[in-house]
């Protein structure tokens, strides 16, 4: 829809937009109206009998879901809109635009003369964050993530209780001491969701990215201990040293225990998907509850219900990603992403409307103090803090990335529900007005301006990763290299102890917790699957739009194998000249040859497995294709060694074609048809290698025509053989065994 | 002990423009080096064998020859010696040292290249200048071969896709009829240029005594 939206570029943002204000005016309306009562409902008791209602208007009954609906409506219209007009959106982030429209909704609810809704703290607290903290620890990059583990606990811990203290200490003077310092505990922790929001738009590298994020992550625990602690003092009215220390303590507990609480679920959860082969439909269930309940029981103690979300997710993904099936994952991840994503665009648009709802103390010195005293202790932490951190860190962070972890200090809607949780007194309007400026301030300023600076330090950005399979290989080999010169040099380092924890996983973890053969599979096979997995979804994805590298070139596996004897045998693929006269000749006579071609490939027979492919579409294909190819094309296929079979998943588009370049073809074109050359192909596996090439040619030549309408239990065998010998390392005869990648 | 002391010093002074450790790491590591040795001049293979802690590593095997190959040595010598003394174990270990923040970028580029020759050469074993199939399968093999049984075939495979990609992206029309012969240096710049080696590829040099920790043949 959105392609054709495009296409009538003019007309498209007109409607879009007659679509948003049309629903931001039906919310208003739904929002504001509370007295719509059902009249018949009142005729109706004074037993006058009336006619029977043929059509009656019943809007109480259903009003809390239909105003949910449309909240979410609105939000996700908002957020469509914003991209098809691609100008805005490249100067303003998300975030802002969708504040903006939450103002504009207010605004509009206000002026309609209804109540608009503020952010309830436990909507935000147990609905709207957990999607999105969860998203953001389950997909956590864990390597950059515990290579800057350190420096992350410092800003976090350290750098959060600088903030606190230095602004609460220099408000001292507006209110009480104890006041300032809750104030500044809820001012000074950097906020999860606004930092996703801006830093996913501009993708700086991973290093700078981790370290903000991380710290937005981890700094809840600091920010629970504290608020906490200084709402009970604040009630009490003085603190002493042995609440201090109690406080402290207080933190171990909160931030251990969080993680301790999110440890124990995440193993539950990978446990518990050890079993699920059998209801594979459930699977992602699991992990959205388990997390859940990791959440909430830590939210029971008051421990860091963030950093329990967090553990568990980090916890349970290397081992339930072993366990579910292909499409569970996928589940997994787009369902997490969806959710994080509207609870996103909900929390800003609820903050725009609570801004223009809530009631306001504006108190021109205290806002701007406030908002000046941020960006100092802001700045003067994290250049203080890395002054020290840089002597322990190997990888310097240099003046830059000081910047923009500085700029990067984004407040958000957590620091927005923690007033708005404060009991009522004079004291919360005035420090949720100043919230709220705090907030605006730094979400619209730094966050529209952080991209033109990105550009304009020329900071390291994202680097494309493709998954390349020898920066794995060699990642590996480097682990292991430097652990190798750890021990020589006879000291302990980071390595070695991760060296021991990989070891002490593969030898008990993984062995209670992933399911069969794949708890001894070695991480380099299951890069080296997933990759496969993920280029056969790209091209039966893409059909003719498929651009990778390895097609765009003409290098095949003929340019790697060594010349010689081997190679009058092994030929196992075509080169890119040969493709092109049959293409030529094909063209002539079938329509949307390069496209069929491209997603007639081994991963048209894997069908069954990657079913989150369109079956139908391709079964349909591969039907034409067979009958239009039975008449042009032969195939005389050769036999072929075991790398080849697998390598073609690289340059799938070649596996169709298997004959030999040293017999040269006489002239017409041959080309094989999927169909028999699957079964050689994985007939192949199964035996030995030395085939005659006559065999396959008899073979396929005589069933041309039988073939077309190709049974479809023996195309699902074969493609079952075919993927099972493809993804797994070695040839098995037992297809029996459901290898975990086929659903 | 002081003549001795300005004398080791000047000796190290050597050492450290050679291979830019501070004294204290050329001291702490000259420990270590006698400890290995056993208090002997030189260490062959059999006193780096004898570490406990290596014996868990998968590619165990080229780390120690890396010690004992010439070329990293930077003296354009090929061959790989029998014994090393401590120079060339310093300049062996210096391949690991970090960047700092005064590297200069011109100096991060030199370090990079240095770095990743250290591996190419691991990889080359016969000196040829490229790495080809055969090497690399023997590679990912060894990579592979404390991982659990899977066999030859996966290794093969996994080496076969890799070689694939390099000669895709660095050479990507390439006739029918040509082959290609292995990786060289150029290519294996080119495909982990990504991983910005000269950030990854170190270890943290103590500047502090280590000799109070546990290691060596001795223990662990």
């Amino acid at each position: 829809m959105a392609v054709l939206r495009l296409t009538r570029s003019s007309s498209g943002p007109r409607l879009t937009e007659f679509i948003c204000v049309l629903l931001l005016v039906l919310v208003s309306v739904a929002s504001a109206s509370r007295d719509v009562d059902d009249p018949h409902h009142q005729t109706n008791s004074t037993g006058h009998k009336k006619a029977f209602p043929v059509l009656s208007f019943h809007y109480e009954e259903v009003k809390k879901p239909l105003e949910i609906s449309l909240w979410i409506l609105l939000a996700l219209l908002m957020k469509l809109g914003f991209h098809i007009i691609p100008r805005v959106s490249n100067v303003v982030p998300e975030s802002c635009l969708l504040i903006f429209v939450g103002l504009l909704v207010g605004g509009i609810i206000k002026a309609i003369g209804g109540e608009a809704p503020g952010l309830d703290a436990k909507l935000f607290f147990y609905y709207l964050l957990p999607p999105i903290i969860l998203d953001a620890g389950y997909f956590l990059p864990i390597r950059p993530f515990t290579e800057n583990l350190g420096t992350i606990l410092v800003f976090a811990v350290v750098g959060t209780l600088w903030n606190a203290f230095f602004i609460g200490g220099m408000m001292y003077g507006v209110v009480d001491l104890l006041s300032c310092l809750l104030f500044g505990s809820i001012i000074s922790a950097v906020d999860p969701v606004a930092v996703l929001a801006v830093f996913e738009e501009i993708h700086i590298n991973e290093l700078l990215h981790i370290l903000v994020f991380g710290e937005s992550l981890l700094n809840d625990a600091v920010t629970v201990v504290l608020y906490h602690l200084f709402k009970e003092f604040a009630h009490a009215g003085t603190v002493t040293v042995a609440d201090a220390f109690l406080g402290v303590v207080c933190f171990f507990v909160v931030s251990l225990g969080g993680i301790m609480v999110g440890a124990i679920y995440g193993i539950l959860g990978a446990f518990t998907s050890r079993f699920t082969a059998h209801t594979r439909v459930i699977e992602p269930l699991f992990v959205f509850l388990y997390s859940y309940m990791a959440y909430l029981s830590a939210e029971v103690f008051h421990l860091s219900g963030i950093m329990s979300l967090i553990a568990c997710g980090v916890v349970m993904r290397p081992y339930v990603e072993a366990n579910i099936s292909h499409k569970s994952y996928t589940t997994i991840k787009y369902f997490l992403k969806m959710w994080s994503s509207v609870s996103e665009t909900l929390i800003f648009i609820f903050l725009g409307v609570s801004t223009v709802a809530g009631p306001h103390a504006w108190n021109w010195t205290f806002v701007i103090v406030t908002v000046i005293l941020c960006l100092v202790s802001r700045v003067l932490g994290v250049i203080g803090l890395t002054y020290i951190i840089n002597k322990f860190r190997i990888v310097k962070l240099t003046k830059k990335d000081q910047f923009i972890v500085a700029y990067g200090g984004l407040r958000g809607a957590i620091a927005f529900s923690l007033g708005f949780l404060l009991t009522d007194s004079d004291m919360k309007n005035l420090f949720l007005t100043a919230i709220i400026t705090v907030i605006f301030f730094t979400v619209f300023v730094q966050g529209m301006t952080i991209r033109p600076l990105v550009e304009l330090l020329a900071v390291k950005k994202k680097k494309e990763s493709k998954g390349s399979i020898n920066e794995e290989i060699h990642t590996q080999f480097l682990d292991h290299l430097l652990t190798g010169i750890e021990d020589i040099c006879g000291h302990y380092g980071h390595h070695h102890w991760k060296d021991k924890l990989n070891r002490f996983n593969k030898a008990y973890v993984k062995r209670w917790l992933i399911r069969g053969e794949r708890s001894t599979e070695p991480q380099l096979i299951s890069f080296y699957n997933k990759m496969e997995m993920k280029q056969a979804m790209m091209l039966v994805e893409s059909g003719s739009a498929a651009k990778l590298p390895t097609i765009v070139s003409s290098v095949s596996m003929q340019n790697i194998q060594t010349k010689g004897p081997a190679r009058r045998r092994a030929i196992p693929s075509i080169s890119k000249s040969r493709e092109e006269e049959i293409r030529k000749i094909l063209r002539a006579n079938l329509q949307k040859t390069r496209q069929r071609l491209r997603s007639y490939s081994r991963h048209d027979l894997l069908i069954d497995p990657f079913e989150d492919v369109s079956e139908v579409r391709f079964r349909k294909q591969r039907v034409e294709m067979e009958r239009r190819m039975s008449h042009y094309l032969t195939v005389p296929a050769k036999s072929q060694e075991t790398p080849p079979v697998r390598k073609v998943c690289f340059e799938s588009e070649h596996q169709i074609y298997t004959y030999d370049d040293s017999e040269s073809p006489r002239g017409s074109a041959q080309a094989s048809r999927p169909h028999p050359s699957s079964p050689d192909a994985v007939s192949l596996l199964d035996e030995s290698p030395q085939r005659p090439s006559q065999r396959g040619a008899l073979r396929t030549r005589g069933d041309a025509e039988v073939r077309a309408k190709a049974p479809d239990d023996k195309e699902e065998q074969d493609q079952l053989k075919l993927s099972r010998c493809l993804s797994d390392p070695g040839p098995k005869k037992d297809e029996e065994e459901d290898g975990s990648f086929l659903s | 002990m002081g003549a001795s002391q300005t004398r080791s010093e000047h000796k190290y002074q050597d050492l450290m423009d050679k291979t830019g450790f501070s004294v204290e790491q050329i001291k702490n590591l000259h420990k270590r080096f006698e400890q290995l040795s056993g208090n002997e001049e030189t260490i062959s293979r059999e006193n780096l064998e004898n570490i406990p802690a290596l014996a868990n590593n998968p590619i165990r095997r080229q780390i120690i020859g890396a010690f004992f190959d010439k070329r990293n040595q930077h003296q354009n010598e090929v061959g790989s010696f029998e014994e090393i003394g401590f120079e060339q174990f310093l300049m062996v270990m210096s391949h690991f040292r970090p960047p700092t923040l005064k590297t200069t970028e011109e100096e991060r580029e030199t370090m990079r290249k240095e770095k990743l020759r250290f591996l190419f050469n691991m990889h080359d074993t016969d000196n040829d200048g490229t790495i080809t199939l055969e090497e690399y399968r023997k590679a990912v093999e060894e990579l592979l071969s404390k991982s659990g049984a899977i066999g030859q075939e996966g290794a093969k495979a996994i080496a076969d896709a890799a070689m694939l990609e390099v000669a895709s992206t660095n050479v990507p029309h390439m006739a029918p009829d040509d082959f290609y012969e292995g990786i060289t240096f150029e290519h294996f710049e080119q495909i982990l240029k990504g991983l910005e080696m000269e950030s990854r590829m170190h270890i943290r040099f103590l500047d502090v005594d280590t000799t109070t920790m546990r290691c060596g043949r001795s223990t662990s």
